[in-house]
């Protein structure tokens, strides 16, 4: 009983957060056009907070994914600026992506640095680099193609509702039920569970662990750059902090979601619930005119509040 | 004090009992010797004494006053002086600092930390032992083992400076000399005498026969944690002891050889690894081979050379007609399956299901298969007649003796053509013992090798064809066939003689 109650706090939390809104807002909230706006506003954390619950499987965690979109975007938009095709853009972006993830990997996995450190120095290179690739100016105007930038705007028509559903959001659906299915129906995801669980066991039942931590931590950069080339098109720019503010939300979003699983493990669907309830506070306290440091304040009482509950329960 | 009794001092952990009904009466300027094998119940005691577990029954009475012993803090008030067997120090900081561990540092002004008078405390209680050699400014992980063990001793002299209320009265070792050389052994030795002659009593645990028959006035031998015998080391023998540690009738639970040997599946020739020297042996189909020794003498060290922990840097090691394998993955795709000895740390993840935790060296190709690996895993778990609500419960939820089920699911479910096995009955109960020789041995009759890693001699004695005796990595005796489990136990301490 104690454990259901545990295990559905956060979500009767999320629901309470929406009726709040809906009542508080009532012409403006529960409204498809402001439905399918959250789903657009939070369609990068969605992206990055998926592939950060990779490595948080692994009890791992990467503090490099907020500089990496800041690269990701500066990277694709200066090959952009340079005159070549969207496609290549994207794809240098993506690549920078998987190899400073792998390199995130390499340092913990195989240089047996802790995760902490790894990546907050990675973080500061990454950042340094978008500021060194990008002169420190936002790239912005005729540098970028306008088809990169119409991605973001355009979307699969709703005829019924009057809305269209935009391909941003559709992309990070589609991030999600890839990696819900990479971590809940791939080997590769049943053995990351299993490190998480004791990675000492893991390699004694024959588990490759350096290698299997080396991918994920790439998985998690390339998730990363996914949403800083989004975060880009969006804004039809990239400059070299706009990514900041992904890392505390994602990293907030994947501990929410471990508040709700059997044995307190992340999971991408309860990530997902994380990423939601994160967007929508986000959204209503906007439309609320709430002070933004105010909001600031109650996302981090929030997730203090959450996996305390999680923890006192699990002790008992 | 003149006399310090233990009286019916019972424990037990879920069920399984530790320590029944032992009674000890030590006396002031005597060593007490304990004996017993691994599982005898002598860390329980020493825990109880300590006041780090409490006693499900018994008391301790000093000069006939009754004590309850609840706490560390009780145990300390009370005089006792446990130094642990395992060496913990803090090797960042001073000899002093170590030493002084645990006790108001003594101050200047309040505020300041009196560092002279600190390492003058410290002096006091090195030199109290006759170790004045060490210098109190040294970082400890800078000292050699044995100055380590000195160090710890003088912690538990200094605990009975001036403002402690009573003074120690008995010093609990524990395995002290385990790490230890011989000189240093000697100077160790030195110190005990030296404690029994200003009149505490001494409690010394150890497996070393011959130091406790050389340094101990009082032998008492614990067995399945009962008390088996005591009385005074002059009038008892080597042999006497032995019998009395080993006279468990275990044998009886370990079922006889059926099936005959087949080709040889490993064979080691002058293997030396980081830990093992000059090693050669060879394994056959369906053979149970033995490995032990006194403490971690190389037993754990071919296990890891088979399943590709350790380089191999000397001699060759050949495993399935092919050079080692270079990686646990690599032994476990060969048909090798190993059960590692703390069940906890190396083989479970206690937070996922029985299912995943059985089938997790043995997941194939790149989708996961759940319905197969849930009935392959499920059958695995009848066949070693696991209890569990089922295949989704927690690993950590079961018992000791089923969650040892699992790993022995995990580990037989490949069907392996060569099973490592560590401690493999190390925290079961009696029951689930018996259902695990039964299961080693079946693997044998299907014609797997075994090799077991052992502290049980009963164990060794009873399963296995042939056992190795190792010391310090090196090879001292092959026994073939396994003898009984005193022999077994004369020629470990007769291999412990032949070096020191």
């Amino acid at each position: 009983m104690l454990k259901t109650l545990r295990q559905s706090g956060t979500l009767l939390g999320f629901a309470a957060i929406v009726i709040g809104f809906a009542i508080a807002l009532p012409d403006t909230f529960l409204t498809a056009r402001n439905l399918i706006n959250i789903s657009q506003q939070l369609s990068m954390l969605a992206v990055v907070a998926a592939t950060m619950t990779i490595v948080m499987v692994m009890t791992d965690f990467d503090l490099s994914v907020g500089s990496m979109a800041s690269l990701a975007g500066i990277t694709a938009a200066v090959v952009f600026a340079a005159g070549y095709p969207v496609w290549m853009g994207i794809a240098a972006a993506l690549a920078v992506g998987l190899l400073g993830g792998l390199f995130n990997g390499f340092l913990v996995a195989v240089i047996g640095i802790l995760p902490f450190v790894a990546t907050l120095g990675t973080l500061t290179v990454f950042s340094g680099a978008a500021f060194l690739i990008s002169g420190g100016k936002t790239i912005f105007g005729r540098d970028i193609p306008p088809g990169f930038g119409e991605f973001a705007r355009a979307g699969v028509p709703l005829d019924a509702l009057g809305v269209k559903l935009p391909y941003l959001s559709l992309t990070a659906l589609a991030v999600i039920i890839a990696v819900w299915v990479l971590l809940e129906h791939t080997t590769f995801g049943r053995r990351l569970y299993a490190i998480g669980g004791n990675p000492e066991a893991a390699m004694l039942a024959g588990l490759r662990v350096t290698k299997l931590r080396m991918i994920a931590f790439g998985l998690t950069g390339l998730g990363a750059a996914g949403a800083g080339l989004m975060y880009a098109a969006r804004v039809a720019s990239a400059n070299p902090t706009q990514g900041s503010g992904l890392m505390l939300d994602a990293i907030a979003a994947v501990f929410l979601g471990m508040t709700m699983t059997r044995m307190g493990e992340p999971r991408v669907g309860a990530t997902l619930v994380g990423v939601l309830l994160l967007g929508v506070l986000d959204n209503g306290l906007t439309q609320l005119k709430v002070d933004s440091y105010v909001r600031e304040i109650l996302v981090g009482a929030i997730v203090i509040v959450a996996v305390s509950i999680a923890a006192l329960a699990k002790r008992r | 004090m003149q006399s310090l009794e233990f009286n019916d001092l019972t424990k037990a952990y879920s069920g399984v009992m530790a320590l029944d009904g032992v009674s000890l009466c030590l006396k002031a300027g005597r060593v007490h010797a304990v004996m017993g094998e691994n599982g005898a119940g002598k860390s329980t005691l020493i825990k109880l004494i300590a006041g780090v577990i409490r006693a499900d029954a018994g008391h301790v009475a000093v000069d006939g006053v009754r004590l309850a012993l609840t706490s560390p803090e009780g145990a300390l008030a009370a005089g006792f002086r446990v130094i642990h067997q395992e060496l913990a120090i803090i090797p960042q900081v001073s000899v002093a600092e170590n030493i002084l561990l645990g006790h108001p540092v003594p101050h200047r002004f309040g505020v300041l930390v009196d560092w002279p008078a600190l390492h003058a405390r410290a002096r006091a209680a090195l030199a109290a032992l006759g170790a004045g050699h060490i210098d109190t400014t040294t970082l400890a992980g800078d000292l050699g083992r044995g100055d380590r063990m000195l160090m710890r001793i003088a912690t538990a002299l200094v605990a009975g400076s001036p403002e402690s209320v009573c003074a120690p009265c008995l010093y609990v070792l524990d395995e002290p000399t385990a790490a230890l050389t011989p000189a240093e052994s000697d100077l160790l030795f030195a110190v005990i005498a030296r404690l029994r002659a200003q009149g505490a009593a001494v409690l010394y645990v150890s497996h070393r026969m011959d130091e406790v028959l050389r340094i101990c006035d009082d032998i008492t031998v614990l067995r399945d944690g009962r008390l088996v015998s005591t009385g005074r080391v002059a009038d008892t023998s080597k042999a006497a002891v032995i019998q009395a540690m080993t006279g468990r009738a275990v044998a009886d639970a370990t079922p006889p050889r059926t099936s005959p040997l087949g080709k040889v599946v490993a064979t080691a020739t002058a293997l030396t690894t980081r830990h093992l020297n000059e090693l050669t042996f060879t394994l056959k189909a369906g053979e149970i081979l033995g490995l032990t020794g006194l403490g971690e003498a190389g037993q754990r060290a071919v296990l890891r050379a088979i399943m590709g922990l350790d380089r191999v840097r000397g001699g060759s090691l050949h495993v399935l007609g092919a050079p080692a394998p270079i990686s646990p993955s690599e032994a476990w795709g060969k048909g090798v399956a190993l059960i590692p000895g703390e069940r906890r740390a190396e083989a479970l993840m206690p937070d996922l299901s029985v299912r995943a935790n059985t089938v997790l060296p043995h997941l194939r190709g790149w989708m996961a298969r759940p319905r197969a690996d849930a009935h392959a895993a499920d059958t695995i778990a009848a066949r070693v007649s696991l209890k569990s609500t089922g295949g989704d419960q927690p690993v950590g939820q079961l018992s000791g003796g089923n969650q040892q089920k699992v790993v022995f699911a995990r580990a037989l479910m490949g069907n392996p053509r060569i099973l490592l096995l560590e401690d493999p009955t190390r925290g079961v109960d009696v029951g689930a013992r018996a259902e695990i020789y039964a299961l080693i041995r079946a693997a044998s009759a299907r014609g797997c090798a075994v090799l077991i890693a052992s502290t049980d001699l009963a164990e060794l004695a009873g399963l296995c064809d042939r056992v190795l005796v190792l010391r310090a990595g090196r090879l001292m005796a092959m026994l073939d066939p396994a003898p009984p489990p005193d022999q077994l136990l004369a020629r470990i301490y007769d291999s412990e003689g032949a070096i020191c």
